[in-house]
């Protein structure tokens, strides 16, 4: 019989939802580092069991938790009570150090600040983490300011991809209001060596060769809040999708605009269509039709909440352009919450899941892939990201 | 041994009570008090103070004795009170209230 496990991170603390392949029943565990943001956690592919967790703090910093048992238990990588020989730990799971010049000791390149003068790179938080897809001791972290990092011991200790900032427009990147974050990474599984990530406010990126060199991917797109708004990078991008069996095409919800890549993102093209509004953070694919996808209109940059106060999910059957609102179970009048980037994910039973997270602390569960819709738990702090387990 | 009382959400961090008592080695300064916390508490690393930098996190502070040590040099030796052990080493938290 399968199961479903959703993993929730909200404003102040963890929660993981289970229920059987049915989806009617709903156990709540939580909240787990009660107090704490949690802006994501994600189970590893290759051993669902294995999950990470970011957890940060305005006082603390950044930590980072591990699961090796769905989420009953956690722990600090390295962080045990068992310093080595010398006195020091070896384990320092919430160090994220930029990759640093030997000439100044300070992290290579700088950004570009608000004001538009150049500005160092500071270590803020992890936004989001991918575990690798064939190893449970890799994963991937997305930082603010914006850099990739990865750890291959289980998150004991992480190194970065310093190509990534290394590649050239790295001094251009600007942050938008909401930081400089990295917050999509999407790993090909047709081909190891090719990620694709994305950051606010600087665009989406690939790499062909596992790290080592970077590209950005943001031809086609047009932004107006930038000089140039075709520009090589500058573009808000807010969340990327992809179908696991068809890893060239890609679906991008953008500070506004929707748009659609068939060719790993060489070219992009706008597929807002008869959306109502085309500004939002989240978008999806669904788990068995890969020309079905969803998003959460947002009415626009200065007002986060739907439009008339009606919470809409609006699906695509058709891969973009033509959409329909999805409204049943979904409150209709006087909704003013917002649904983060990472706060939407499918499961993949045979009929697909689909789950979202509100700044309202709900969490909504479709069972039939958008037509009809039920919170599976009501009253959580602000959920910042939602990712899905589908267990046998 | 030298007293230590942490803030909450780090005393849940590490499993322990308000109180820690640490080994310092060598002299009692703020940065031997931070190294011992860290070696002890491995889970404690950069979460008082950079781990880069090693600066004091902003949003936190040091007092012992009815007083605020947070701007005082890291290698100043601390009161005597909290070498020998009578008054704790408080790292306080900045109240999130408006």
């Amino acid at each position: 019989m399968s199961k479903v496990r959703v993993l929730v991170g909200t404003h102040k603390g963890a929660f993981v939802l289970t229920s059987d392949g049915k989806r009617e029943k709903w156990d709540v565990s939580g909240p787990h580092f009660a107090g704490w943001e949690i802006y994501h956690l994600k189970g590893s592919p290759a051993d669902p069991n294995r999950l990470y967790a970011s957890q940060t703090s305005g006082w603390f910093g950044q930590i980072i938790q591990r699961s090796s048992d769905g989420g009953k238990t956690w722990e600090t990588p390295g962080g045990g009570l068992k310093p080595t020989p010398g006195g020091m730990p070896t384990g320092e799971s919430n160090k994220f150090a930029y990759d640093t010049s030997a000439a100044t000791g300070k992290p290579l390149t700088t950004h570009q600040w608000y004001d538009g003068t150049q500005h160092p790179w500071e270590f803020k938080r992890v936004w989001h983490l991918e575990p690798s897809l064939t190893d449970p001791d890799t994963a991937y972290a997305g930082v603010e300011d914006a850099a990739l990092f990865r750890t291959t011991d289980g998150a004991t200790s992480w190194q970065e991809i310093a190509g990534l900032r290394g590649h050239g427009t790295g001094p251009k990147w600007q942050p938008g209001a909401g930081g400089l974050g990295l917050h999509t990474i999407i790993l090909d599984p047709s081909n190891p060596q090719r990620i694709f990530i994305a950051i606010s406010a600087a665009g989406a990126f690939r790499t062909d060769d596992g790290g080592a060199t970077w590209r950005p991917i943001n031809r086609g797109l047009r932004s107006e809040h930038i000089p140039d708004p075709t520009a090589e990078t500058g573009h808000c991008v807010h969340h990327v999708a992809m179908h696991p069996k068809r890893p060239g095409v890609l679906f991008m919800q953008k500070h506004w605009d929707v748009m659609r890549s068939d060719d790993a993102g060489d070219q992009w093209r706008e597929v807002s269509g008869n959306l109502p509004t085309d500004f939002g953070f989240v978008i999806d694919v669904h788990a068995h039709e890969p020309e079905t996808i969803y998003v959460v209109p947002i009415k626009s940059d200065s007002e986060h909440f739907p439009i008339e106060g009606k919470l809409r999910v609006y699906r695509s059957r058709s891969g973009g352009n033509e959409w329909e609102p999805l409204t049943k179970g979904l409150p209709q009048n006087d909704c003013y919450v917002n649904v983060l980037r990472d706060a939407m994910a499918v499961d993949t039973l045979d009929s697909c899941g689909v789950y979202f997270g509100t700044t309202g602390g709900q969490v909504y569960a479709s069972s039939d892939a958008g037509d009809n819709w039920s919170p599976i738990v009501s009253n959580l702090p602000a959920v910042f990201s939602v990712e899905v387990q589908t267990l046998q | 041994m030298i007293q230590v009382v942490l803030p909450a959400h780090l005393r849940t961090l590490a499993h322990v009570g308000s109180e820690i008592s640490i080994e310092v080695k060598g002299p009692v300064t703020q940065r031997s008090v931070l190294d011992a916390i860290e070696s002890t508490y491995p889970m404690l690393r950069g979460t008082i103070r950079d781990h880069v930098t090693l600066e004091r996190r902003p949003f936190l502070r040091f007092f012992a004795c009815q007083e605020d040590l947070s701007h005082e040099p890291p290698d100043a030796p601390l009161p005597e009170a909290v070498s020998s052990g009578k008054e704790p080493f408080m790292i306080i938290g900045a109240i999130a209230g408006g």
